[in-house]
Order: structure tokens, then sequence, then C-alpha cells
């Protein structure tokens, strides 16, 4: 295993930031950790890179203790944390030598592993990081974390901030990391990521939720769900609210996704309700969830 | 101009030295419409918006919001209109009721008046346990709300969102949304930017900005059959770099 958690817990004062996290990640693997803004992502990933210790349990990385073998783990892992954390003012070029240089590497030797990367920012080599945009910022990172060429790659909120384009950019660009063997351990609050992992976990509030495959949590959603619209969504939403029958009904884009309290629930009868609620061009069919959908189930 | 729009844009232009950040671009939002602003990292959006809100000096062009113009009367239009953003929107070392008390006085609230609505946001968000308590204490999502309640405090005809959902847990933005929803069902205007592609199908009409310039501008229904696509993320990656 490349990674292994075992029930890791760490408050800070009265708060619970992770409560009692198990997970293992393979090697190669790319795995994913979902969770919105305060789940305790961020915490996990300190612990996981020796800078945080936590109050219980124990993990490893590529075999290294994270207590114990803590200077192993630094030189075997790169890290690029979600606030930008290089050296502002010095440039591009000279951002990548500091980091080369302190593994006790250069550019030159390790030059295979970034240049897919690397090569769309070298125009702007002798410009100062402080001064790049915040795409060309995300790629000198990524850059920056992989020149000493490690075995496990952690990115924590890379694409936080990031439009679709973009985002969609990076991924494929973990993608092709992903076949040069480098554990790649990332997080995210977007749930349409997480569909381009090979294993996530769900977590919130410091729990975890569910580990598996992105298919097998889709899989895993207990009930039918139906994809629901009608001329005026906002009614809609507050109409299928007070309906008897309602168990979820989430705005999803142009359709609101409804399940019911019922197993032996018919379109046909909401269909009538709201006809009776003075609705126009009804549509409710059935639907497959998606991780947003199993995320909020099970985080009700 | 016509005073049924909430915002009325002309070829409105921003240039930094020789960069030319938004590009002669012409726009209205209707009364009590939800318009999503979007555009990749570094289209312009974010320039476009102080120009709009009255806090950064067009290079040439027009804009009126809340009819008042944004260059011969920019504290009218801060006085007429909302605004929060993720980056930020409360002081985290203030409880939820001396952000109100504080964002209140600013707008130049009576002290009676303060009070009133107070009260009655902390009844709104359910918040009773957690008034008198930090902001920087709060889940994300409570803090956007608190603060998109607090921008409405001065009663404003206009909102300006700016991605007021980033990081926001996946219930916690639809209640957002459902907010939104309430406000513009009421008659306020909504301007919101998002990098989340489901929120830009709850708009009304959408605008995406591609380097300066708004390249398209329609309802995601209209937008979507325009591109011969079936999800405005299409819609998305098409314009904003050609990817299919």
């Amino acid at each position: 295993m490349s990674i292994i958690v075992k029930n890791i817990s760490k408050s800070y004062g009265q708060v619970k930031a992770l409560d009692d996290i198990s997970l293992e990640v393979r090697p190669g693997e790319l795995f994913g950790l979902i969770g919105p803004d305060g789940a305790g992502k961020t915490t996990l990933f300190r612990i996981l890179t020796t800078l945080l210790l936590p109050n219980e349990g124990t993990a490893s990385v590529n075999g290294f203790d994270i207590v114990k073998d803590y200077k192993s783990i630094r030189n075997n892992v790169g890290y690029m944390p979600g606030r930008f954390s290089l050296y502002q003012d010095l440039t591009v070029e000279e951002n990548l030598r500091f980091f080369a240089t302190i593994f006790g590497t250069t550019i030159k030797e390790n030059y295979d592993l970034i240049r897919d990367i690397y090569v769309q920012i070298e125009p702007f080599k002798n410009r100062r990081a402080g001064r790049l945009s915040g795409g060309m910022k995300q790629k000198l990172a990524l850059s920056c974390a992989l020149i000493h060429k490690p075995k496990v790659l952690f990115l924590d909120e890379p694409t936080t901030g990031v439009d679709p384009v973009s985002r969609k950019e990076f991924w494929e660009m973990l993608k092709r990391l992903q076949k040069q063997n480098i554990t790649i351990f990332v997080s995210t609050p977007y749930m349409d990521e997480a569909e381009l992992c090979d294993k996530i976990a769900l977590i919130t509030d410091g729990k975890i939720l569910q580990i598996n495959t992105p298919e097998a949590i889709k899989a895993s959603f207990p009930k039918k769900i139906y994809k629901v619209r009608s001329s005026e969504t906002f009614k809609l939403i507050q109409d299928l609210g007070t309906y008897n029958k309602t168990h979820s009904a989430y705005p999803f884009g142009e359709y609101i996704h409804f399940t019911s309290t019922q197993s032996d629930f018919q379109p046909s009868e909401l269909i009538d309700y709201l006809k009776a609620n003075k609705h126009n061009q009804i549509e409710v069919l059935e639907t497959n969830a998606t991780i947003e959908d199993t995320f909020m189930e099970l985080s009700k | 101009m016509k005073a049924a729009n909430a915002i009325q844009v002309k070829n409105l232009t921003k240039t930094f030295g020789e960069f030319t950040a938004v590009n002669n671009i012409s726009f209205h939002v209707g009364k009590g419409e939800v318009f999503g602003f979007l555009g990749a990292n570094g289209a312009g959006k974010t320039t476009a918006m102080k120009m709009l809100i009255g806090i950064l000096k067009p290079t040439s062009g027009k804009a009126q919001v809340a009819n008042y113009d944004i260059t011969s009367h920019a504290n009218d239009v801060k006085k007429n209109i909302g605004y929060m953003s993720q980056r930020f929107s409360l002081y985290n070392d203030l409880t939820i009721k001396e952000n109100i008390t504080f964002f209140g006085g600013i707008y130049g609230l009576k002290k009676a008046t303060i009070k009133t609505k107070t009260q009655a946001l902390i009844n709104d968000l359910g918040l009773h346990d957690e008034a008198n308590k930090l902001v920087g204490s709060l889940p994300l999502g409570w803090k956007q709300k608190v603060a998109f309640s607090v921008s409405l405090l001065h009663d404003p005809q206009i909102i300006f969102l700016d991605e007021p959902t980033g990081g926001v847990d996946p219930i916690t933005r639809r209640q957002f949304w459902e907010m939104i929803y309430r406000e513009a069902h009421k008659g306020k205007t909504i301007f919101v930017t998002t990098h989340y592609m489901d929120e830009a199908e709850y708009c009304d009409r959408v605008s995406i900005m591609v380097e300066g310039k708004i390249e398209a501008l329609d309802s995601p229904k209209n937008l979507k059959t325009q591109y011969k696509v079936d999800s405005m993320n299409q819609v998305f990656l098409k314009l904003a770099r050609n990817i299919e």
C-alpha cells in the first residue's frame, strides 16, 4: 500500500477536525478525497505530509511511519498545498531550481517528468511567480512538487476557484502523470471531479461517509431518483418541499432530483400532484444517481 | 436608456497599460432577473464587476446601475446595490450580531431598524444559538448565507454575488440558491458569477466572457440549442477554449 491511514483523529481545541479516519491507497492509484470546505481534508493532508501530528491513530506513506520516519516521507513525497506557497519574488525558473536543489537534484535530471506541464509556462520563465496568472501559478506549483520525482503526490484542492476549462486541463495532466507510476492523493470540493478518480472517499465534518470506486458509490444510492421539471422552477422547488411523499428534492441544473418516501412510488402520482398545483410542461423521468446525490443522501 | 432595466452597459472598456481587460462590452439586465456572469479565470469578469459596483473607473464606455451612472454617480450606485464575494464578506472576529450591526451602520440604517432587521435575519436563518458566536467559527456555508442576508440589509434593488458558493457543501449550496430565487421572486435583480455549471442552469440568462469580450448571451436553454449540446458545462467548454 502506498498510503495507509488507521483510525486517525485530530482536534483543535473543542473542534474535532478528523474523527477516526481510516483508508488505504494502492500504488499508482488516483485517489480523491471529496468534501466541502471545513470537512477536514487539509488536516489529513498536513498529517500525511508530516506537518501536523494526529491525536490518535497511525499512518504510513510509502511504507514510512508519519511520526517515526518523517524525514524519509519528506524526501519521497510532493505536496502542493491549497494556498499558493511558492516564492512570489523569485522567477519561475528560480523557484523550480530552488526546489530541485533542496531535494538534491537538478531540473535537467527529472525534466521528463515535468516537461508536459512546464513547457506551458517556460515562455515566462523569467517572470516573477507573484506576477503569474492563476492557471500558470498552478502549473508552476505542480512542477515544483514533482521536480524531485516523488513516489506519492499530494494535491490539496488544486482546482478550487478554477474555471471549468482549466479544471478539465488540470485533470488531463493528472491522468498523464499517473501513467508515470506516481500515486496521486487529491482533494476537491467539486463532486464532478470525483468521477475522474480511481477511488474516492466522501468526507464531511471530519468523518468519512463512504470509500469506493465512483461507479460503486453511485450504484449504492438506495432509492430511485426522478428528474423533475416544470415551467416554473422556483414554485416547483417549493411544491416538492411540501409534497407529503418527498424524501428529498434537490436542484440539479435544469432539473430537480426527487426521491420519494414510498417504496412503491409511481411517477404518475407526482404528475397529478403537480398538475393540481397548476404546473405546466411537467416532466418526470427516472434518472441515475450522481456522486453528488449520494453525498447529499449520506450527509443528510 | 430604459428605466425598466436594472443594469444597462454600453461599450464598456477597461485597459491596464497595454492590456485590455474588458473590451467593449454591451448588455442589459432586466429588473428581477437572475443573471449569470460566466467566464474563464482571467477573462475579465472581476474587472467588469468592479466597474459595475462603482469602485473602478472605466477607460471608455458607459453603464447605468440602478439608474445611476457608474462614473458620475458611483456613490449612489454603491448605496443602491448589495455585494458579497467568496473572498471577503464578513469580519471573522466579530459575532454574527456584531457583523449585522456594523454593516447596518455602514449602510446608514437607524438603530431601531438594525435591531428589527437583526432579529428577522436570525429568525429566517434559524441561527438563534449562533447569533453571539464569532463568524470565524461558523462553517463556510452558514457564513455565506449570513453574508448574503447582510448584503440585503439596506434593501438594495440589485445584488452582486461574486462566486458566492465556492467550496460550499452541496446541500447548503442549494439552500443558498433557494435564497437567491426567493429574492428574485420579490423583484430583486441578481448578478452572479460561478464556476459551478449546474448553477448556470438556474439563471434566467447567462453571459460568457472570453478574453475581455462577451461571446455569448442568452437563456441557458437557448445557448444549449445554439451550440447543440445538452449542458451548460459543454457550452462553456466549447466557447471558453474551443474544447469539444
